[in-house]
């Protein structure tokens, strides 16, 4: 029985949306108050959906403590109150909510063992979120 | 006239109930390893939240999807009155010989009602443990 789960984390983090190959004029009209020269911050809110069989003996799809756990360590460890900007995978790539979900997912998809990571959905905040499934359509 | 579009839609209600996780075969330490503290025989509790979404056509002289009236009456029947306020491991048959997570309550909960709609399909069974953690079930795939 293929089942979904869906775990929420929470980090902070700061950024500023700005392409340095653009002017100054072009990052002001394209980006609006997002390339304030200072960045602003997000708490941001991860849902990061794994899927699989259920386990016939355990109940589980996996196992939340081996979930939590690689979350807690490649995800919110790295990007829990940072500047993006200052991040080496933000060095080309401008921190947008969609960059930063679809690295996300890139991460959890390469790392984690113990079930399909089946997609990721990033709430920048609560009016705003960003789902990447690595490029196939999510299911809802 | 929207006869012929698919509609999906979603209802939300509430239980409470108590749990534990357990292995019968396995050693009570690898119960506690593996389990932590869900393992508690005891037991511990949950506010769940369920949506139920059902999708169909509507219906060109009601406008209903489904009349939510007798939704209601369905998910009141077979998952509130048997749920609600129980200790699943011990009250609730389907978890007798398998643990009641979450996985297995959204999949139970979907046998309980597949079937039972009137003029619309299951789509999906999400169960929430807690606002941050949630289990969608969409039926054998």
């Amino acid at each position: 029985m293929k089942a979904y789960l869906t775990r929420r984390y929470w980090f902070a983090a700061s950024h500023r949306l700005h392409n340095d190959r653009l002017s100054d004029e072009i990052n002001r009209e394209t980006y609006g108050k997002c390339n304030n020269p200072h960045g602003h911050g997000h708490n941001y809110a991860l849902e990061v959906t794994v899927s699989g069989p259920v386990d016939r003996r355990t109940g589980m799809i996996c196992n939340l403590v081996d979930l939590d756990s690689f979350v807690q360590r490649e995800v919110i460890e790295r990007f829990d109150h940072v500047n993006l900007n200052c991040m080496g995978e933000f060095s080309n790539v401008v921190p947008t909510s969609e960059n930063l979900a679809a690295h996300i997912y890139d991460l959890l998809r390469s790392g984690f063992r113990h079930a399909h990571v089946e997609k990721v959905r990033l709430e920048e905040t609560s009016m705003n979120s960003f789902e990447y499934a690595g490029g196939a359509e999510a299911r809802h | 006239m929207r006869n012929g579009n698919l509609v999906y839609l979603t209802r939300k209600c509430e239980f409470s109930a108590s749990h534990y996780y357990h292995v019968p075969e396995w050693s009570a330490e690898e119960n506690q390893k593996v389990f932590g503290k869900c393992a508690n025989q005891n037991g511990h509790g949950h506010n769940y939240t369920l949506e139920v979404t059902v999708k169909g056509s509507i219906d060109p002289e009601s406008g209903f999807v489904v009349d939510l009236k007798d939704l209601k009456e369905i998910l009141n029947r077979e998952v509130l009155d048997v749920m609600d306020h129980r200790f699943l491991n011990k009250e609730v048959s389907e978890f007798a010989g398998q643990n009641p997570t979450t996985e297995n309550i959204a999949i139970a909960i979907w046998q309980r009602l597949a079937g039972k709609l009137d003029g619309a399909r299951l789509h999906r069974v999400r169960l929430y443990e807690t606002p941050d953690l949630f289990v969608d079930f969409y039926g054998e795939e």
